[in-house]
């Protein structure tokens, strides 16, 4: 298990949802050494919950953030949670949910609710047809 | 409407399946058929959660599932069955002739297995099952999301796709 200090996460999904994720973070921040990446592609859903559950120990991570709530990683990341005390799934991840996540207090389910809430804050749509911003 | 597509794939409920699928065929049902899952009350729920709220989610065996696919059938709405591997669905079309065709839609990587597509790898017990169940006169193809090309069993078996 990783000696580091602070939230470490696992960032699952379809494609390079985690490869692409775990970049960015790194391009903001210029530190992405407490996530890890998986991804599904090409394996079975053994082979993915093998995958998740080999990352969150080397790491010893917190949480598996996944993309689509029906999602395989997500599948395979509640099956690893199941077994494995204090690891949290959440769903739905992007970049400002992870942003906060790392960046900010705790490491535990009330930081996660708090990520949770900034990335829903954090959708906004702009423009349409009568010109207006709409919140 | 009733049930559109009978489908492998060893992942059973995930994305292409809601979304891929479940978009375009505007799916409102899903029957997953398996002997394992149907046993457990935390493996039922967990695929109960991952299924959008406009779908619903039967989770039955092989037998359970053969009993219940003329009420399946009978449902104004279109469905969209799935199970793990080529030995449940043909249990399942042994038990339910009116199947008339399989889309395999996902069966990876294990050991023994050979590549056919990207997310087709099959052995040689599965190949032979997948001939059983087509000298029945089932059509079976591989397409794993509707926009692709499916790709008929014959082509299928012939393909290296490694």
């Amino acid at each position: 298990m990783s000696e580091r200090v602070g939230p470490r996460a696992i960032v699952a999904g379809h494609g390079d949802f985690g490869v692409a994720m775990v970049d960015v973070v790194r391009r903001i921040t210029g530190d992405a050494n407490a996530l890890r990446a998986v991804s599904g592609q090409g394996l079975d859903a053994g082979g993915i919950e093998r995958a998740i559950r080999a990352a969150a120990e080397e790491l010893g991570a917190h949480v598996v953030f996944t993309d689509l709530p029906a999602g395989s990683c997500t599948t395979a990341a509640r099956r690893v949670a199941r077994e494995t005390p204090g690891l949290v799934v959440v769903t739905g991840a992007s970049v400002p949910m992870l942003l906060d996540y790392l960046l900010g207090e705790g490491t535990g389910v009330e930081a996660l609710q708090r990520a949770a809430e900034r990335a829903r804050d954090a959708i906004l749509v702009f423009g349409g047809r009568e010109g207006r911003d709409v919140h | 409407m009733s049930i559109e597509v009978y489908r492998i794939d060893d992942r059973l409920v995930h994305g292409q399946v809601v979304v891929g699928w479940g978009q375009p065929l505007a799916l409102r049902f899903i029957v997953l058929v398996d002997d394992a899952i149907v046993q457990s009350d935390w493996e039922r729920e967990l695929y109960r959660m991952g299924t959008p709220p406009e779908m619903d989610l039967f989770v039955e065996s092989v037998e359970s599932c053969a009993l219940r696919l003329p009420e399946f059938d009978s449902r104004a709405d279109p469905g969209l069955l799935v199970a793990p591997d080529v030995a449940t669905m043909a249990r399942l079309c042994s038990m339910a002739p009116g199947i008339r065709q399989v889309n395999v839609g996902g069966i990876h990587h294990v050991a023994g297995r050979v590549p056919r597509l990207p997310y087709v790898f099959l052995s040689p017990a599965e190949e032979a099952g997948l001939r059983a169940l087509a000298a029945t006169g089932v059509a079976i193809s591989a397409q794993d999301v509707p926009g692709a090309d499916a790709v008929p069993l014959d082509d299928l078996l012939a393909r290296d796709g490694s």
